[in-house]
Order: C-alpha cells, then sequence, then structure tokens
C-alpha cells in the first residue's frame, strides 16, 4: 500500500511540477526563450505571497488574487524593458541576462527576508484529507493543487488556441516579421506572454510556499524540475507538461521510498532516460 | 595567383610582439612570488589563477564552441572528489591524483556529451545544470567521503606534498600558476590550429561553416571533452587549496558557474584576452565590494546585464575595436609586402580578418 500511496502522491505533486513547468513551456512557445530565472521568480512569489499573508492576515490561497496581477505587471515590463532588447539570433544573451536576473532576485530576497526558511499556513485545509478504501488517505490541499493545474493548463491551452491572444502569439511565433506586417506589435505581444506565464508563476509559487518551506536559494531547483517536466513532456505541448510533471513526480516519490536520499536523484535519471531514448520528449510539438 | 604575391599574411603585430615580451617578463615575477609574496598574496593569486583557469575553458565552451553550459561545477566538483577519493582510497600523491582527476573528467564528459547534445541552445545549458545535480546528489551518497556534510584531506596525505608548511604552500601556488599557464597555452594553441579555425568559423556562422564541410557535433565534442578534463584537474587544484569538500562547496553553481560566467561576459566572450581581463576585474571588485555581501552579488550580476545588452562583446571587446590590438598572436593579418612598408602594419588593422565575430 506503500508503493500505491508513493505513485498517488506523485501524481498529485506532478500537478505543481506542471505549474513551474507551464509558464516555461508557453514563453518558449511564443518566442523561444528560456528563461533561467524563472525558478526565481516562482520563489520570488512565494515571498510576495507570504508579505501579503502577513500583512493582511489573509489566508494564502487567497493571496494569490493580489500576487497575480502584480507578477503579471512585473512580466509585461520585465519582457519589455528588458528581454525584447536579448531576443534575436544569438542564444547568449538571453541566456546570460536571465542568469544575471536569477543572481539579482536570489540576491535581493536574501538581502529583504534573510537565508531564512519560510512557510504559509493555508489552515485546516492542510491537514484535511479524503479517505480512499483499502486505507488509504489523500490530502484536500494536494488535490485542489493537481485540480488547479488541470484547470490553469486547460485555460492556457484554451487561449493559446481559441482565443484573439492566443492567435498573435501563434502568429508570432511562426513568423516575427510577418505578424508585424499583419499589424500585431511584436514586443507588446511577447511582454503579454511574459505576463500570462508570470501570472501562472504567482499561483505555482503560492502553492510552493504552502506546500513545503521556501527560501531564496530554492529558485534553481525549481527551475529544473520545471524544465524537466517540459523536456519529457514534449517542447511546446501544454498537456504533456503535465505528463512531464507526474512522471518526474512519481519517479522523484518512488525513489523517496527505497531511499530517501534518492528522491531527487531518480527524478533526474528518470529524465536522462527519457532524453536517452527519445530526445524530443514524449509530445513533442515543435524543435528547440 | 599573381594577385597574392605581392601580399603576406602575418600573425604578429606590433602589440602582440610586446605583449608575448610582458607575459614572459610576469611569468617570471609570479614564479617567483614564493620569494617575495606573503601567504595570504599568495593564497589570493592562487585563487585568482584558477578562477582564470576556469574562466578561460568555459570561454572556450561558450565563445567559441556555442556551448553554454551552465554546468561546469560538474566538473570542478568531480575532479575535486576525484582527487580525495585518489588520495585517500589509494594512496596517490596528490601532486599524481591531479592530473588523473584531469583524465578522469575528460573520461566522464564522453557520455555526458553524448547524452547532453540532444539538446539545443538553452535547454543544453539546462541540461547541463541537472548533469551537475546528478553528480552532486550522487557525492552526497558517498558515505565514506562523508556524505553529504563532506570530508577533510587527511594530515598524512597534506603532509605527503612536502615536508615544510612553505614548501607545501609554494608547492600548490606553482600548480596553480602552471595549469592557467597549461589552459592558456592550450586554448592559444588549440585556436592556432586546424580545429581552431573551425571552431572561430562556427563561432561566427554555423549554418555557413557546416556548409564548408565542418563537421559540427564533432568539433563541439572536442572542445566539450577538452574543456571537461581540464576543468575537473582545476576543480582538484581548488580541493587541494581548500583541503575540505562537500557536494555543496564541490558542485556550487554560484562558485564555479556564475562568477565564471560574469568573469567572461564582462572581460569579453570570445576572445582569449577577456577571460584574463575579467578575472582581475573580478577579483578588485571583489577585494574592494566583498563587505556588501548580498548586496555585491546583485551590482555583479547588475554589471553583466548592463554589459550583455550595451556592450555585448566585453570590455576587451571594446578595447580592440577602438585600437585593433591582439595581445594575442590568433588572427591573421593580409600585409601589402611593398619593400617600403614592410613591417609597418599599424595602418593595415582593417584587413584583420578574424575579429569580426557576430
Amino acid at each position: 500500500m506503500d508503493w500505491v500511496n508513493a505513485v498517488i502522491q506523485g501524481i498529485l505533486l506532478g500537478g505543481l511540477y506542471a505549474l513551474f513547468a507551464a509558464g516555461l513551456s508557453l514563453i518558449f512557445g511564443v518566442m523561444r526563450l528560456v528563461n533561467i530565472a524563472h525558478g526565481d521568480l516562482i520563489v520570488l512569489a512565494a515571498f510576495l505571497g507570504l508579505t501579503v499573508t502577513t500583512t493582511l492576515g489573509i489566508n494564502p490561497l487567497l493571496s494569490i488574487a493580489i500576487v497575480a496581477p502584480f507578477m503579471g505587471l512585473l512580466g509585461y515590463g520585465l519582457q519589455r524593458l528588458v528581454l525584447n532588447r536579448t531576443l534575436g539570433d544569438d542564444i547568449l544573451p538571453p541566456l546570460l541576462v536571465t542568469f544575471g536576473l536569477s543572481v539579482i532576485i536570489q540576491n535581493g530576497l536574501l538581502e529583504l527576508y534573510s537565508a531564512d526558511p519560510q512557510k504559509m499556513s493555508a489552515g485546516a485545509i492542510e491537514t484535511a484529507s479524503v479517505g480512499l478504501p483499502g486505507g488509504l488517505n489523500i490530502g484536500v490541499l494536494p488535490m485542489l493543487m493537481f485540480a488547479t493545474a488541470v484547470v490553469v493548463i486547460g485555460v492556457l491551452q484554451w487561449i493559446f488556441y481559441r482565443s484573439a491572444w492566443g492567435r498573435a502569439f501563434r502568429a508570432t511565433s511562426d513568423n516575427q516579421d510577418i505578424a508585424q506586417l499583419m499589424g500585431l506589435n511584436k514586443s507588446h505581444v511577447f511582454g503579454l506572454a511574459m505576463a500570462l506565464a508570470l501570472v501562472v508563476v504567482a499561483i505555482a509559487g503560492i502553492f510552493l510556499g504552502v506546500r513545503t518551506s521556501f527560501d531564496p536559494s530554492a529558485g534553481p531547483g525549481r527551475l529544473i524540475f520545471g524544465f524537466e517536466a517540459v523536456i519529457i513532456g514534449g517542447l511546446g505541448n501544454l498537456w504533456g507538461t503535465l505528463v512531464g510533471g507526474i512522471i518526474l513526480g512519481v519517479c522523484q516519490n518512488i525513489g523517496a521510498q527505497i531511499n530517501p536520499g534518492w528522491q531527487l536523484l531518480a527524478g533526474h535519471i528518470a529524465f536522462l532516460v527519457i532524453l536517452a531514448i527519445r530526445p524530443r520528449g514524449l509530445f513533442p510539438r515543435i524543435d528547440g | 595567383m599573381s594577385a597574392t604575391a605581392n601580399y603576406t599574411v602575418v600573425r604578429f603585430s606590433t602589440p602582440s610582439r610586446i605583449a608575448a615580451v610582458a607575459a614572459i617578463v610576469i611569468l617570471i615575477v609570479l614564479a617567483c612570488a614564493p620569494l617575495w609574496a606573503g601567504r595570504a598574496d599568495m593564497r589570493l593569486l592562487s585563487e585568482l589563477f584558477l578562477y582564470m583557469a576556469l574562466a578561460s575553458l568555459w570561454n572556450l565552451l561558450a565563445g567559441y564552441a556555442g556551448l553554454v553550459s551552465v554546468g561546469q561545477q560538474a566538473f570542478v566538483g568531480f575532479g575535486g572528489y576525484c582527487l580525495f577519493g585518489l588520495t585517500i582510497f589509494f594512496g596517490l600523491s596528490p601532486l599524481a591524483a591531479v592530473p588523473i582527476a584531469g583524465l578522469a573528467g575528460a573520461l566522464v564528459s564522453v557520455p555526458v556529451a553524448v547524452l547532453i547534445f540532444r539538446l539545443r541552445g538553452a535547454y543544453f545549458a539546462i541540461g547541463t545544470w541537472v548533469i551537475a545535480e546528478v553528480f552532486r546528489l550522487t557525492a552526497a551518497q558517498v558515505s565514506s567521503l562523508g556524505g553529504g556534510s563532506g570530508t577533510s584531506l587527511p594530515v598524512a596525505i597534506v603532509k605527503s606534498i612536502a615536508d615544510s608548511r612553505a614548501m607545501r604552500e609554494a608547492t600548490t601556488y606553482w600548480m596553480a600558476l602552471g595549469i592557467v599557464l597549461l589552459v592558456l597555452v592550450l586554448v592559444c594553441v588549440l585556436l592556432r590550429s586546424r580545429r581552431g579555425i573551425a571552431l572561430t568559423a562556427i563561432r561566427d556562422n554555423e549554418l555557413a561553416s557546416q556548409s564548408l564541410g565542418i563537421d559540427i557535433w564533432r568539433a563541439k565534442f572536442f572542445v566539450y571533452v577538452i574543456t571537461g578534463g581540464l576543468t575537473a584537474a582545476v576543480g582538484a587544484l581548488i580541493f587541494l587549496q581548500k583541503l575540505r569538500i562537500s557536494p555543496d562547496a564541490a558542485f556550487s553553481v554560484n562558485d564555479w558557474t556564475a562568477f565564471v560566467i560574469f568573469i567572461v561576459v564582462i572581460g569579453g566572450i570570445g576572445t582569449i584576452e577577456g577571460p584574463i581581463i575579467g578575472t582581475i576585474i573580478f577579483f578588485l571588485l571583489r577585494e574592494t565590494l566583498a563587505d556588501l555581501g548580498a548586496l555585491y552579488l546583485m551590482i555583479l550580476g547588475l554589471v553583466a546585464i548592463v554589459i550583455m545588452l550595451r556592450a555585448p562583446k566585453g570590455i576587451w571587446g571594446f578595447v580592440r575595436q577602438k585600437t585593433g590590438f591582439d595581445l594575442f598572436a590568433l588572427s591573421r593579418r593580409v600585409i601589402a609586402t611593398h619593400p617600403d612598408r614592410r613591417g609597418n602594419n599599424t595602418d593595415n588593422k582593417e584587413n584583420a580578418h578574424e575579429p569580426q565575430a557576430t
């Protein structure tokens, strides 16, 4: 039963990893940008949630209503003021600039909040669980996170393929110059894509902060989980990132079940195995 | 052929001749440091040499082969752990363990390259990071080397380097100086060779160089393995200086990759001079601003971003653009060979065809 439990918990954890990955996948799909600071932005959102929660005295899950728009605005500004200048044929500038951002965010958080691990408390929902036959108990909070991940990815999918924004994203992704000729301002389109990605980052960050403790140096680890979920699922496929997140979560939990020291290692090894046998991921949509 | 009869191709220019002489003088002065420098100075200089070696290697990887890795800490840590493992378990002398660590690093980089070369561009970068994480988590499982909390180099092994403390410190200092010299010479030789021309072509335009028949995968693979091996040797030396190793210190992305990237970007990526100048600036900044703690790292990150956006070729790129100087005789210049103008090549800098990186 321990093993069944490990797999179920892993699937639910995969939802959180899919949230880490969805933003990465979106901005890569639209502008071929890989944001090294993605994990640090998730941690930044968690710290913002902490500040909002403690100053207003509200439930951290409600703080999303404040943190998400803020992160969206931050994303739009960041993209228009900094990241748009780095886009081009050369991959070095976006990489190095987002790497620099990552260091700035990490150390900024360190100055403001110190290196102490923090955690947000969501109240009674944290310990609530639903009993299943066979003596299994499934937490309400992990289920809520998984359901949110499914909804978020469904909404992103809808935006990308059914809405006017999505049309602009896909057009700019296919051919920037012709999209410009058709009257789209690509700087603005990229800004919107980054804003949308950081709204997802805000949700992911709050959930991270409720689920586990976090500190300013936690970002790179989250980036790697998100990246692995993206690659396992296949580049450019949003539902694929959910599958990737689930595979990663399940492998980590099975690894932890064998030996607590193997939790992260098992996830990385699953990623490398998939990279070796299916280098383009399980359900690729676009080429890297 | 008659058109080429009046021209000759030269590599050395006046600045590069002066630089070569100056380099020899500086080298002699530095080699004598145990005679004139205090212990703290020698430690600082050793650290500077090791960073310079790491930066030159990363520059070869990212600036010439286009392999932007953020996971070179994998090899630094691997080399460090090799040093500890070889000396503690096999009783090897630390001096012998350093080159063996380098060989082991080159060997282990082969399967790593085969795997992560499947990823392109930025995804390659994060893939290298995953590899470094795998190395770190694996090292933390080795309980005989202290597991997650690490271990110290036993006193007996430290004493086997040399009998007196002064001699030990001089030996590790000379090794640090030796490895930066080895790395710089090797990078120069490599870039002047056929492979180097191929690499420079790849740096400037990957598609065009492929259409000229360069096997890009092999050229990149070769560079990756060489830098993997040398980075592991540098890593072994770093932890021979520190005398203590732990997974978090050995595979630290900040210490062995972030700083190194900032050094190369600030100095000038895709040039040999860049990492050298960058390292010196980095140490000057660190010695003056280190008291600021986290703020210092934020400043460093900001400087790197501004340089990347405003002057992507860094300080040396800017100097070279203004003066046409090359301190290392790598580029070929076409010189007209009229008898009266022979050797007078200062006004021919517009003909230098190498420095036009994209």
